[in-house]
């Protein structure tokens, strides 16, 4: 009961910021490059929350997450500039298509650990990120034009709803499972958890809501090119995640909200951009190894008193 | 007569040229308790993981409940009704105590992923059926009070408790215990042979046991199996093991001698 109640304070809590920031752009005092930021860290979240449900929650160390959002973004793109399809059936094709990508990358390669899947995660996203290079179809190096089609609306309303079907999977018997997964594969498996199930389904639903996330991303800019999803976008999305604290959703939000200002607001110093962005994540993990919330959540935050913390088990 | 759950008949396992585990004939009827002992090395644990569907045996027919076993997977195993703990104490460490039991209750739970990414009813019901038998769970063993603590933070003795609460969650016919007294004291293990013996009252359980703790094998089992070089060299009561000279020779032969 009490935590439903939670649940709705913090949508409400989202709704407000996305009817302010809503007010501010429809009249007028949002310029284009606020409601581009704006936009952007929507995006931003959702590949973040998307990769945390891999790395966070089920502990497959994925760095191949641009490839799922260049598939959305392509496929999204095809449907509305080239088939004219309505925009929000698009978005779902292209994230459809990136979960059928997800699902025929992760059957193979989830059997891979750490390093090795790492590994052939990025080579497939590299494979993707070429295969969209040398389709004359979709402009190959050159780029596809794309219609600005996509608004704060929906960037924002993909976003609440990534957030909260991912924060719902993760609270239920699945996400358990998958938890358990990353803690323990061999205890996981023993303990009646078909583990290549729940690794394949993270990957997919993570692959799907990077897909969405590419929809909103090509619909952004009126171009878009293979070189913008190569690993660096994977790092990015990486970053996020790594220094939200891996397994803490919220921590995965806030990373990329920071990052997303902080990168932006660095783009009037190009000379110096990558030397501070480089050292914000390095002051980061000096300081918060386990990154921003750890494996905390923010809800965790003000339960004090609630549960007694470690250390006094024996009373 | 009780019938006949396990049958292991001539399995055996080779790592390339290494034969781990050869010629195993095992028997366990419903209900029984029993022993598997052997020095370090014998080939204890990789029976156990042949049992479990973490190796599957080069050969030989692994029966349980009238299924053949030899190609499940782990997952599958404890879906049939075997479920284990291990030597290597390997719990959940970053979840709660609770929600190490939950994950092992995770596979009699029923309600779908989309109930759950949509919070229909059937999720709200069937999390709620999860968490009060979990609860059961922990009250049998003692844990309940300590359901919120994060696995890593018990102690040791407790953690060895809550890797039994947990398989046993999974509602098996067949529990297999990897040394489960490693690393207690006597009064710890003294209280672990009285645990033992009231769970396998109270859920009407068969139990293969791995020990090296003498004194709860002879205490406890009706029969004994003793491994030596991945062969079985012996068989039968508590009585007959400790006067059989081989098993005096390659195990207990020290221990007499003592």
């Amino acid at each position: 009961m009490k935590k439903s109640k939670v649940f709705w304070i913090y949508v409400a809590i989202a709704l407000v910021v996305y009817a302010v920031v809503q007010f501010m752009i429809s009249s007028g005092n949002f310029d284009m490059y606020y409601s581009n930021l704006f936009i952007t860290i929507a995006i931003n979240v959702i590949l973040a929350v998307s990769l945390h449900l891999v790395i966070g929650i089920t502990g497959q160390f994925s760095i191949g997450h641009a490839g799922f959002l260049a598939v959305g973004a392509y496929v999204s793109a095809i449907f509305t500039t080239n088939l004219g399809w309505p925009f929000p059936i698009a978005l779902l094709m292209g994230a459809i298509a990136a979960a059928i990508a997800g699902l025929i990358v992760g059957i193979p390669t989830l059997r891979l650990k750490g390093d090795y899947l790492a590994i052939a995660t990025l080579g497939f996203a590299e494979i993707i990120r070429i295969i969209f290079l040398n389709i004359d179809y979709v402009g190959g190096a050159a780029g596809m034009q794309v219609d600005y089609l996509t608004t704060w609306t929906y960037a924002f309303f993909v976003a609440l709803i990534t957030v909260v079907v991912i924060s719902n999977f993760t609270n239920s018997r699945h996400g358990r499972a998958c938890i358990a997964v990353r803690e323990d594969e061999v205890a996981a498996d023993s303990m009646g958890i078909n583990t290549t199930y729940y690794k394949v389904l993270a990957f997919a639903i993570g692959s799907f809501f990077a897909g969405l996330a590419g929809g909103l991303f090509s619909h952004n800019f009126f171009i878009i090119q293979p070189s913008q999803f190569g690993f660096l976008k994977s790092f990015d999305i990486l970053i996020y995640v790594v220094l939200g604290g891996l397994g803490s959703l919220s921590g995965s939000i806030i990373a990329a909200i920071l990052l997303t200002v902080i990168s932006l607001y660095l783009q009037d110093f190009p000379e110096t951009r990558m030397i501070i962005y480089s050292l914000v994540l390095i002051i980061v993990m000096l300081y918060r190894p386990a990154g921003l919330m750890g494996t905390k959540e923010v809800t965790d935050l003000f339960k004090f008193g609630k549960k007694s913390k470690g250390g006094n088990v024996n009373e | 007569m009780s019938n006949l759950l396990l049958k292991v008949e001539d399995v055996g396992i080779h790592f390339g040229g290494l034969k781990a585990v050869s010629d195993l004939n095992m028997e366990m009827y419903q209900g029984e308790l029993i022993g598997l002992i052997g020095p370090n090395g014998a080939g204890k644990t990789t029976s156990f993981n042949m049992l479990t569907g973490v190796y599957k045996p080069t050969e030989g027919v692994i029966t349980f409940d009238g299924k053949k076993m030899n190609n499940m997977s782990p997952h599958q195993v404890t879906k049939s009704g075997v479920s284990r703990t291990f030597q290597n104490i390997r719990l959940f460490k970053e979840l709660s105590v609770l929600d190490n039991v939950k994950v092992a209750n995770h596979s009699l739970a029923h309600h779908s992923v989309f109930s759950s990414i949509l919070r229909l009813p059937s999720h709200f019901s069937g999390e709620a059926k999860m968490e009060r038998e979990s609860i059961e769970f922990l009250k049998i063993f003692g844990l309940d009070k300590y359901m919120h603590e994060l696995a890593k933070n018990l102690p040791y003795g407790m953690q060895r408790r809550l890797e039994i609460a947990r398989a046993l969650a999974a509602k098996p016919k067949l529990l297999l215990l990897d040394e489960p007294a490693a690393g207690m004291n006597p009064q710890e293990t003294h209280d672990l042979m009285e645990l033992i013996a009231l769970i396998r009252e109270k859920f009407d359980l068969t139990i293969l046991l791995i020990e090296h703790d003498m004194g709860l094998v002879m205490g406890i089992c009706e029969r004994i199996y003793v491994l030596d070089h991945g062969q079985l060299i012996a068989h039968g009561s508590p009585e007959e093991i400790r006067h059989n000279p081989k098993v005096i020779e390659a195990y207990l032969g020290e221990e007499v001698a003592e």
